[in-house]
Parts: C-alpha cells; structure tokens; sequence
C-alpha cells in the first residue's frame, strides 16, 4: 500500500485520538480528583451524542454549535449525579463505588435503548463528504473540526485548572483532602463541580463524535473501556496523559485498522493496555502509585 | 460428611434441606416454563457462587469472568460438533483450559502488583480480547456463531446432555449445590481462612506469613475452574454460541448481579440473589406481555435500579439481614 495513505489514515486516527483524549481526560480529571472510578463514562458520552442528533434532526442545529449548550447540560447532570447519588459513595470501598457506576451505566443505556430504539442514527451535515487537500495529505472537513474543537476544549481546560482559582481550589482537593478542608474549601461542592466538569468533557467529545460514527444506544460500554484504556494507557489522574493516551490509542486503531481488519483494531488497543498494565501501571506519564 | 455439617446449625440445615426438597420436587408441580425460570435462576446462582469464591472470598473483584464461561462453552461445544465428544468429557478440558486462563490473567497481574480497580479492568480487558478474537476466528466460526444440532429426541441422553428441560434442571440443581457445598467446605479450610484474612487486609495477611500470592493465584484457578461447568451448561442449554453474547461484558455484570444483591461473600447470598433478581425480572416480563407492552431493555433497566438500590440502601446486600431475621446467624461467612 502507497505510504500517503498511511499517512492519510493516521492523520484521521490523530484527529479522532484528539476526541478520545478529550473523552478520558474527563475520567482522569473525575478520578484524580473524587476518586470515584466513572464506570458510566461512556453511557454518559451516549446522552449527549443523542442530544446532539436530535437537536440536528428536528431542529437542524449543527453539532459545532450546540458543543457548548450540550457541554453545560451534561455538566448539570455531572453536578447532580454527584450531589444527589455518589457523594455518599466517596469513602465506601472501591468495589461498591464501582459497582454503583455500573448500575447508573445500565439504566442510561437500557433507558435510552426505550426512548430511541436499537437503530444507528447519524448526522449528516453540509460538510460530511467535504475534505481538505494538502499536497498528498486529504483531511477529513468532519475529524479537522472535531479534532480542532476537541483541541480548543482540552486548551480551556488547562487554563481552567492552571490560572483561575477555583480551578487551583478543586486541584488543591486532589492533592490533599484533609488539607482542602482545613483551609476552608467547600470540598463537597468541589466534586460535584469536578464531576460536572469531568461529564462536560465527556459531552463536548461525544458531541464531536456524532461527526464521526453512528450512535446507538448501546455503544456506551465500548467507549466506556475505551476511556480506560487510554487513561491507564496515559495516567490514571494526569491530564496530558490522558491526551497523549488518546493520541495513541487512535493512532493505533486506525492503523491496525487499515494493516489488519477494522474489526480487529479495539484489540490492539486492548493489546496496549495489557501491556501497559504490566509494565508501567501507572501509565505512561502517571505518577507513581504509592 | 462430619466436615460438612460442621459449622451448620440445626436450623440453617433444616431450612437449607427444606429449600433442596422442594427444588427436588419442583419439576413435578410447576409446568414449562416456570422449570424453565427455574433453570436461569439455578444457572445465575451456580455462576454468581462460582464468582463470588474470587471476589466474596478473596476479595479480587472481576469483571471478567465471561471469558471462562465463553472458553468452557466453546470447548465443549467444539468438540461436540467437531469429534462427537460428549459434554462431560468436553468439561473435562473445558476445566484445565479455563483454570489455565485464570492462572496466566491472575499471574500476570498479581506478579506485577495489578490491584483493586487495575485489576478489574485488566480482567475486563482479556475478555474483550477474547471476544474479539473468536468474533475473527473462522475454524469456530467467527461472528456468525457455533450452533449444537438440535433435534428431537426420544429419551433424554444425560451423557449427551440432549433431552427436555426437566433433565436439565436436574443436572444445575445437582451443581448448585455441590458447587454449595464445595463453597462451605472451601470458606472452612485453611486456605478459606487465609482468603477471608487477604480479602480483609492483605497487607497484614502478608505480614502473618501468608504467601497471599499462593493463595490468590488459587482463588482465581479454583473459581475460573468452577466457572466452567455454567460455560458448558449455557452452551448446551441454548445450542448456540456467539462470541457478541458469550463474551461480552455484560454476560460479566450479568453473573456477579445475584451475589451483589444477595450478599458478597456469603454462601447463601448468590442463590439468593438469583431467585431475587431473575424471579423479578421474569414476572416484570409476564407483566409486560399481558399488558402488551413491548420494551426491549425494560428488564435491564429495572437490574440496574435494584442494584443501585441494593448497593445504596444494604452494602452487605439482602442475605445478612435476612439470615438474622430467620434466625440463622447473619455473620458474613
């Protein structure tokens, strides 16, 4: 095979990877902060992937537009979710935590499996067969502006965390509970901000995706393994790793789809996070577990 | 015997024989499909108990365990179809495989300190890989699944495992429970005292001497081993095997709901969460039909309330607070 279509499909797999970067750093940012491993990340993606289809098939709103409506109602469920359910959740074992995430993951899909149907539903926006041409490199218009808009939400959030103070309050919770509370931080209001935010993540990435792949309701636990992979393959809690997680994994499935079968390309990615796992479990840019 | 009856009180044995004979009876008073019912029911129960050595005792959570239950099945069905080999002998190499797999997934995470959440997903993982694998694999198949010939039959073959649903139930009521025994016997031993001592705190575990990585590694074996007895049952029960619906993660969470809501840990938690759980789910189906409602995904809706439910409102799920009730010592063992 010609080397620029290599080169074509790993663009397209970086493009994509930047959306799934975009999709863990939300489970990192809930996990490095609440400690609470967010095992309905994917089905939460899935409620705003619909949201996003219905609002461009009755209302004909394009997906880059409604990023930001749709980022702020899942934020709102993010605040809610953790106010009202998990909170008293944060101090129980893991298991119980994890498995309180499946329950919530079970009821949204099966929920949204009643209210649309098992059927693939897609968005097919003026600029779906358009691309760019850069010499031999063509870029899909779709994955340059999912790509582009996962970059300038993952930028916000940076700056978020970095400069302003209530980002620096919910960093200060992450690096020492106990800590955040004698200083005076509303710790509590701290997660459900945190939770909102890692939810707003996962929003804004699946609004994007509705560019790229069909959405039914049950594509929830894939995605939801697939922000594993990447964090763990990143670093659970660190933020650039969750990025370059992404990166990678969407590298490799890409390429591994185009060498091998597409339906072999999750394999690979679970091929890296088992060795990931045994190698440096902490994850590529993780810090060390103590 | 001695052994087993020790720890049992009179009360508990009475209850416990008085459940067994009416199951015993069952077949000759409830028609089809209740037997039917029955036989999931049993089937979760087996399963979740065989889970539940792993998490309940030895306090490895996985998430996972559809990969045994895949690999049995396709070992048994495999070489049913392929060679003729009835599904006892294909249990035969169904239990090393399968123990084989839960050693290389337990070894290479606990060689290399994969715990708690890590492990979960590593276990997760294998099974995705697994399914993936049989989905492209064509000498079983791949995606469009292994089918076992049915055929009417005269009398029901038990070596073969073809015959009508009353032979079925016989043969999981039979596992349940000497798989209940087996679990009683386990939690009594030496290696169930050094299971509940790593489940509790394996630091200290580890402090007393216990070689906990020993002890983990046969929790896994012994639980993937059991596992894979429900493996071939499934595979023979349905005559058909896709690797979409063996090995997916939701066929995991599926068998670990009755021992959650039963009771992690205890011996009687999983059966109990079985009936619970599978009785519900089937009288909200026989609802909806006669309502006529048709919605695919209620049932798995309603799962996932009374899990959060359960694991919200009673952490050591139904069983401890029942058994007090009944007069039959709650304590978690």
């Amino acid at each position: 095979m010609p080397f620029d279509v290599y080169l074509n499909v790993a663009v397209g797999g970086i493009l994509t990877g930047l959306v799934y970067g975009l999709m863990a750093l939300g489970l990192s940012v809930i996990f490095g902060v609440v400690r609470v491993v967010n095992f309905a990340h994917g089905e939460m993606m899935t409620i705003a992937m619909f949201i996003a289809v219905v609002a461009f098939s009755a209302f004909h709103l394009d997906p880059l537009i409604m990023l930001i409506p749709i980022a702020a109602v899942l934020f709102a469920l993010g605040y809610a979710l953790q106010t009202g359910v998990i909170n008293p959740f944060v101090t129980r074992p893991e298991h119980a935590q994890f498995l309180l995430m499946v329950a919530l993951a079970i009821i949204i899909s099966n929920a949204l499996l009643i209210m649309f149907g098992p059927d693939a539903r897609s968005v097919q926006t003026a600029y779906a067969f358009d691309s760019y041409q850069i010499g031999a490199l063509i870029i899909d218009a779709s994955k340059l502006y999912a790509g582009a808009a996962a970059i300038v939400f993952t930028a916000a959030l940076f700056a978020f965390f970095r400069l302003m103070l209530l980002g620096k309050a919910i960093r200060a919770c992450a690096d020492n509970h106990t800590g955040a509370q004698v200083v005076g931080l509303d710790v509590k209001r701290l997660y459900a901000l945190t939770f909102g935010i890692g939810a707003a993540c996962v929003g804004a990435a699946g609004v994007m995706l509705t560019l790229i792949v069909d959405t039914t309701p049950l594509i929830g636990p894939s995605y939801t393994l697939l922000a594993f992979v990447i964090v763990i393959t990143g670093g659970l809690g660190s933020l650039p790793g969750a990025l370059l997680g992404g990166l990678l994994i969407g590298l490799t499935e890409a390429l591994a789809g185009l060498t091998f079968s597409p339906s072999l390309k999750s394999m690979f990615a679970f091929a890296i996070l088992v060795l990931v796992l045994l190698f440096r479990p902490q994850g590529i840019l993780g810090r060390r577990l103590s | 015997m001695a052994r087993l009856a020790a720890g049992l009180s009179p009360r508990s044995a009475a209850l416990l024989g008085a459940l067994f004979a009416v199951l015993v009876a069952a077949p000759f008073i409830i028609n089809d499909y209740l037997l039917t019912v029955l036989i999931i029911i049993l089937y979760f129960a087996y399963a979740g108990q065989a889970w539940n050595i792993m998490m309940g005792f030895a306090g490895q959570l996985s998430l996972g365990h559809a990969i045994y239950l895949g690999l049995a099945g396709y070992v048994a069905a495999t070489l049913y179809v392929l060679l003729g080999v009835g599904p006892w002998l294909g249990l035969l190499a169904a239990i090393p495989i399968c123990a084989a797999c839960g050693a290389i997934i337990g070894f290479l995470a606990f060689r290399f300190g994969v715990a708690g959440v890590y492990f979960a997903i590593l276990t997760i993982a294998f099974a995705e890989f697994a399914r993936i694998g049989f989905d492209n694999w064509k000498f079983v198949n791949a995606s469009s699944g292994l089918f076992l010939p049915v055929k009417q039959y005269a009398h029901n073959d038990l070596w073969r495992l073809r015959g009508d649903p009353t032979m079925f139930y016989y043969v999981i009521l039979a596992a349940t429970a000497l798989l209940f025994m087996l679990c009683h016997l386990l939690l009594r031993s030496r290696m169930g005292y050094f299971w509940l001592a790593i489940r509790e705190d394996e630091q200290a575990a580890r402090a007393t001497g216990i070689d906990t990585f020993r002890y983990k590694m046969y929790a896994v074996m012994i639980s993937a081993a059991v596992t894979s007895f429900a493996g071939v049952f499934y595979a023979f029960f349905y005559n058909n095997l896709f690797p979409e619906q063996v090995f997916s993660i939701s066929r995991s969470i599926e068998i670990i709901l009755g021992p959650v809501i039963g009771g992690v840990g205890t011996l009687f938690g999983p059966i109990l969460g079985a009936f619970v759980l599978t009785g519900l789910a089937e009288a909200l189906n026989s609802a909806m039909t006669a309502l006529g409602i048709d919605l695919p995904g209620a049932t798995q809706v309603f799962y996932g309330i009374c899990l959060l439910l359960v694991v919200a409102g009673l952490p050591d799920g139904v069983w401890p607070p029942l058994a007090r009730r009944l007069g039959v010592g709650g304590s978690k063992k």
